[in-house]
């Protein structure tokens, strides 16, 4: 193998898994260490920095980053990264005063921004700074998208959703709340210079079987009915209430029913429990308030009688996969299952609608009605118009919406500024020496045994007798403390020098996870084979060095390090080094 | 701060034969100086003995005082431990091993502790075959007092401070073929290669297994003009064999070229297969062995590998002719047969 290019950022980012899969890239371990250090506020503006809504994404991100932490490929759990970040946000002191501020004198340049969720709020965020006069529409009476009119509130108090939007809504965002924008071609009629497009992915779909007319009025699409209950225009439901759907949205809506008169909720899908799209937190939050999941019943047919409905029918398969892994659903010959309930909720998805948009303005739109864009840049086929959040690829979640929200405030101030959007701006990063002392470090590296903290929860007596009780308590701050130690910290990197470097193998002989070998060089398929412990896992990189005095090379396995620093305290001659790499995202305007 | 190693391993390492993980071989976190030779070697043992699948209990590590002498506790630490008293390791070593020879008897010493204040103790404890495995940690220096030029100094090695070593050097290789030791083999702590099947050989020899390591003192004596440094080691090294221990169950699927290479067959089945780098010498044959050292040290060769070894070696207990049982497992019911016994032998010497 070549030698590898620690020059090239991309290498040691790739190192700090959590933050390598967190669409946003948020420094995670930077952040967890101010919690661990008791530096709330500060932890909570590297977040703000990144992920524009702390206290809300430690609340219900989907959280890419857990299921890529180094620590669930040593243990049985990943570190609460997503809690943590809750401790930070629960315990942060005043912030407001570390954030930019709009200009008093503006640049001269309109934007205006549809839709009021976290792709168009953090487009807002970006660009008010730099003096942009912001234009916000959105057809509710308040910000926040669907955090506001989907995720309920026992997931994510108001308080909370209200105290971070109103961060950006502050920053001079000129809003046009109950504003249903109905023609696009009216919106390119304005002095706008550019126009971002965060309308979400608003339309639920909908299960046209027998029975769905007649049973209209007790059969309601997912997404409609956790709006009518945000905004209070359902309090409502049926004592016997079934939920077809295996996916968040459906976790949402039998919770919720729980909370609104449903005694008897059932959750039913049509599919083997493994393929539930739902998180498995999510799945076992819904479990723990006595809903039970089905599986493998597709419904056949509303059962109505008289104009009300009575039930379902439900056929039963198993689940069959061709050698291609394509899955058929086979109906199992027993008889069919028939479920009473007094309301239906139908949770199986949502798609794009861009209904207010006019086909002859030179914005393409492609497969499934989403829109021609370029991938980087969120540019649209009409060059002042951007997509972003939902409404560029389709549904995804908070984190991805304020990661495409950064990419297009960078595209939108290029584009304003008439330069070309497709230079974008590299990301910031420092890679600094660590060393304090003979054993000591600027962390915390000695690695702990504890297992995975669990969150504590309000009793479930209270929490179901009121909607807008949180469930999830948070950790204290002792616990956020422990929690937070288990992080390997896996942003301060093993750097190699080889020609600093005796052979004298104490690296390979100190490391607990047999990381490193010395060895003659080869391809890498070969050299995965011949290590100190089989590299297995193709996903993680091998560091490889230069051609040693004794004509092998270091090749270290990045899989399992625990960023312990032992090879560099072992070191005589400090060929190895802990640098602590800092990767930012560089963003439209400098936050931090 | 880290003076714990961490309990993680890497999840994919295989457990040995009797269920052993590698860090079941493993002892307290080192407090060498970082880069020390002696840690390398301690690796080595800790390979070795997971390979083996030997059990901890089944094991007694022996030392004297040095550097050297203090590893024991940074390897396999669910065996049994004496730290004895400087160049005394022999006798505690012959001791332990008369009262239970059951034990795989583990001696680590260092150049100080064997060729200075210990060298009587290790002619005699040579001299009688005692089974065990012998290891000296070779520095050239007295690493633990800061760096005393040692008794395996070569003449004319430049010190740390600048001084050039005016006497002689003990070859303690040298010196016991000369002993009439069955086993004697030089690695360097820098190639664990060689070492581990070495170190395996030897923990398979029945009688006394003598391995002079030379292992780098990092902090005194790594210096330019130093003949124990890790760079003069590595650029006068001359390796007699490449070697491969093949325990007694395996089987053996290497084919070995005839003529340049020799396999010897141990007492308990297992095989050491040598491949020659160096021709017209016999691992067998203890003449060969002094006079292919001896023309490596007048090229300036550090000549490694197994450099003799006895196939009927017999250790001490046989030459003594003692009983199969541990004589410490011995009660009152064997040691005192009783009056009828007594008579018996009286009545031989009548
Ligand atoms: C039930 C449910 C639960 C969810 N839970 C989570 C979760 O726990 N964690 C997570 O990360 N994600 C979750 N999501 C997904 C997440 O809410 C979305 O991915 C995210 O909000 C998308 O953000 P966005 O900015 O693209 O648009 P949205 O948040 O969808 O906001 C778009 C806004 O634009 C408005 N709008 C649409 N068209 C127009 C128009 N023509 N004129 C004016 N306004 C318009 C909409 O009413 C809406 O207010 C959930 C989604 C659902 C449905
Ligand atoms: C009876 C006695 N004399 C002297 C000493 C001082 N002393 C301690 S270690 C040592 C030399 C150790 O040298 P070596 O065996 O080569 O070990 P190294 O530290 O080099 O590994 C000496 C002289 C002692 N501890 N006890
Ligand atoms: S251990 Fe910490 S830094 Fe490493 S991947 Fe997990 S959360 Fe990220
Ligand atoms: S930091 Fe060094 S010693 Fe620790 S696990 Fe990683 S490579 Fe091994
Ligand atoms: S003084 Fe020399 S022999 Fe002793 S631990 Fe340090 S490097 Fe090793
Ligand atoms: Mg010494």
């Amino acid at each position: 193998m070549k030698p590898t290019n620690i020059n090239n950022p991309e290498y040691f980012h790739k190192v700090v898994d959590c933050q390598y899969a967190c669409p946003a890239h948020t420094p995670v371990p930077e952040y967890i260490r101010l919690i661990a250090a008791e530096r709330y506020t500060e932890a909570y503006m590297v977040n703000w920095e990144s992920n524009v809504f702390p206290g809300i994404l430690g609340r219900t991100c989907d959280r890419p980053c857990e299921p890529a932490c180094r620590r669930g490929r040593i243990e049985e759990e990943p570190v609460a990264i997503c809690r943590l970040k809750r401790v930070a946000a629960d315990n942060k002191g005043e912030v407001k005063s570390r954030m930019p501020q709009a200009p008093e004198k503006k640049n001269g340049k309109k934007i205006a921004l549809i839709g009021g969720g976290p792709a168009s709020l953090t487009v807002a965020r970006d660009l008010a700074p730099l003096g942009y006069e912001i234009h916000l529409y959105d057809d509710w009476h308040k910000g926040g998208g669907m955090m506001r009119s989907q995720i309920p509130a026992f997931r994510l108090p108001e308080s909370v959703l209200d105290e971070e939007v109103n961060y950006i809504l502050e920053m001079g965002i000129h809003t046009h709340f109950n504003h249903y924008v109905s023609s696009m071609k009216e919106m390119l009629e304005k002095d706008y210079d550019a126009i971002f497009v965060g309308t979400g992915a608003p339309k639920g779909r909908d299960l046209i079987l027998p029975g769905r007319e007649e049973g209209a009025k007790n059969i309601h699409i997912g997404i409609e009915f956790l709006a009518n209950v945000a905004f209070s225009h359902v309090d409502k439901i049926g004592k016997k209430v079934i939920i077809l759907g295996g996916g968040n949205t459906a976790m949402d809506c039998c919770r919720t029913s729980r909370r609104l008169g449903g005694d008897e909720v059932t959750v039913v899908v049509r599919s083997p429990f493994e393929e539930m799209k739902a998180s498995p937190w999510e799945i076992e939050d819904a479990r723990a308030e006595d809903i039970p999941i089905l599986n493998n019943m597709p419904p056949k047919e509303f059962v109505v009688e008289n104009g009300r409905l009575k039930g379902v029918i439900f056929e039963k398969v198993r689940a069959e996969y061709d050698e291609n892994g394509r899955r058929k659903l086979v109906p199992t010959g027993e008889p069919d299952v028939f479920i009473e309930a007094d309301d239906v909720i139908i949770a199986i998805g949502q798609d794009n609608a861009f209904p207010w948009i006019e086909r002859d303005l030179g914005i393409e739109f492609g497969k499934w009605d989403i829109p021609v864009l370029d991938k980087v840049s969120f540019q649209s086929t009409l060059p002042q118009v951007f997509f972003g959040g939902d409404a560029a690829f389709g549904p995804e979640n908070i984190i991805t919406a304020v990661a495409h929200g950064h990419q297009a405030a960078i595209s939108i101030d290029l584009y304003c500024q008439g330069k070309d959007i497709l230079d974008r701006p590299s990301p910031m990063t420092n890679l600094i020496h660590q060393k304090m002392g003979i054993h000591e470090w600027s962390y915390d590296s000695a690695v702990v045994d504890d297992l995975r903290y669990k969150v504590p929860h309000e009793v479930k007596s209270i929490t179901l007798t009121n909607r807008k009780i949180e469930v999830e308590l948070g950790f204290d701050p002792p616990t956020g403390f422990k929690e937070a130690q288990r992080c390997l910290n896996c942003d301060i990197q093993t750097v190699f020098t080889a020609s600093t470097c005796i052979e004298c193998d104490a690296c390979v002989d100190i490391c607990p996870t047999s990381c490193i070998t010395f060895t003659e060089n080869g391809e890498e398929e070969d050299l995965r084979t011949r290590l100190s412990a089989p590299a297995e896992n193709k996903t993680q990189d091998l560091y490889v060095s230069e051609v040693l005095p004794t004509k092998r090379v270091m090749v270290k396995d990045e899989d399992v390090c625990l960023h312990c620093g032992l090879c560099a305290e072992r070191c005589p001659t400090s060929a190895w080094d802990m640098q602590k790499f800092l990767y930012n995202v560089t963003k439209a305007s400098k936050i931090l | 701060m880290t003076y714990i190693k961490p309990k993680f391993r890497h999840p994919g390492l295989k457990r040995n034969k009797i269920g052993f993980a590698k860090s079941d071989y493993e002892g307290a976190i080192s407090t060498l100086c970082a880069g020390c030779g002696h840690d390398s070697i301690s690796g080595a043992i800790i390979q070795a003995c997971y390979e083996m699948a030997i059990e901890p209990h089944h094991l007694a590590k022996l030392s004297g005082i040095g550097c050297s002498s203090k590893t024991p506790t940074y390897f396999l630490g669910n065996s049994h431990g004496f730290n004895s008293v400087h160049g005394r390791m022999p006798s505690i070593a012959t001791g332990a091993n008369l009262a239970n020879r059951d034990l795989i008897y583990l001696g680590v010493s260092g150049d100080g502790d064997s060729a200075s204040i210990g060298l009587g103790q290790f002619c005699h404890v040579l001299r009688r075959n005692l089974n065990m495995v012998y290891i000296v940690m070779n520095n050239g220096c007295y690493g633990l007092t800061k760096g005393q030029d040692s008794a395996t100094a070569d003449p004319g090695s430049v010190s740390k401070e600048g001084s050039n070593n005016a006497f002689q050097a003990i070859d303690l290789v040298g010196l016991s073929l000369e002993l009439g030791a069955t086993f004697v083999a030089r690695s360097f702590s820098g190639d664990k290669k060689q070492l581990v099947p070495l170190i395996k050989a030897a923990m398979s020899h029945p009688g006394f297994a003598f391995l002079d390591i030379i292992s780098p003192c990092v902090t005194f004596n790594n210096n330019p003009g130093s003949t124990k440094s890790y760079d003069y080691v590595r650029e006068h090294i001359a390796a007699t064999s490449r070697l491969d221990f093949v325990p007694e169950e395996k089987e053996i699927t290497v084919s070995y070229e005839e003529g340049t290479s020799a396999s010897v067959r141990l007492h308990d089945g297992s095989l050491i297969h040598l491949q020659k780098l160096s021709p017209h010498w016999d691992p067998t044959d203890r003449d060969s062995a002094m006079n292919h050292l001896q023309k490596a040290k007048s090229h300036g060769e550090i000549l490694t590998g197994l450099l003799y070894i006895d196939p009927h070696s017999g250790d001490l207990h046989q030459l003594l002719d003692t009983v199969a049982q541990p004589l410490n497992t011995l009660r009152e019911k064997e040691l005192c047969p009783g009056r009828a016994v007594l008579e018996e032998i009286n009545a031989e010497y009548r």
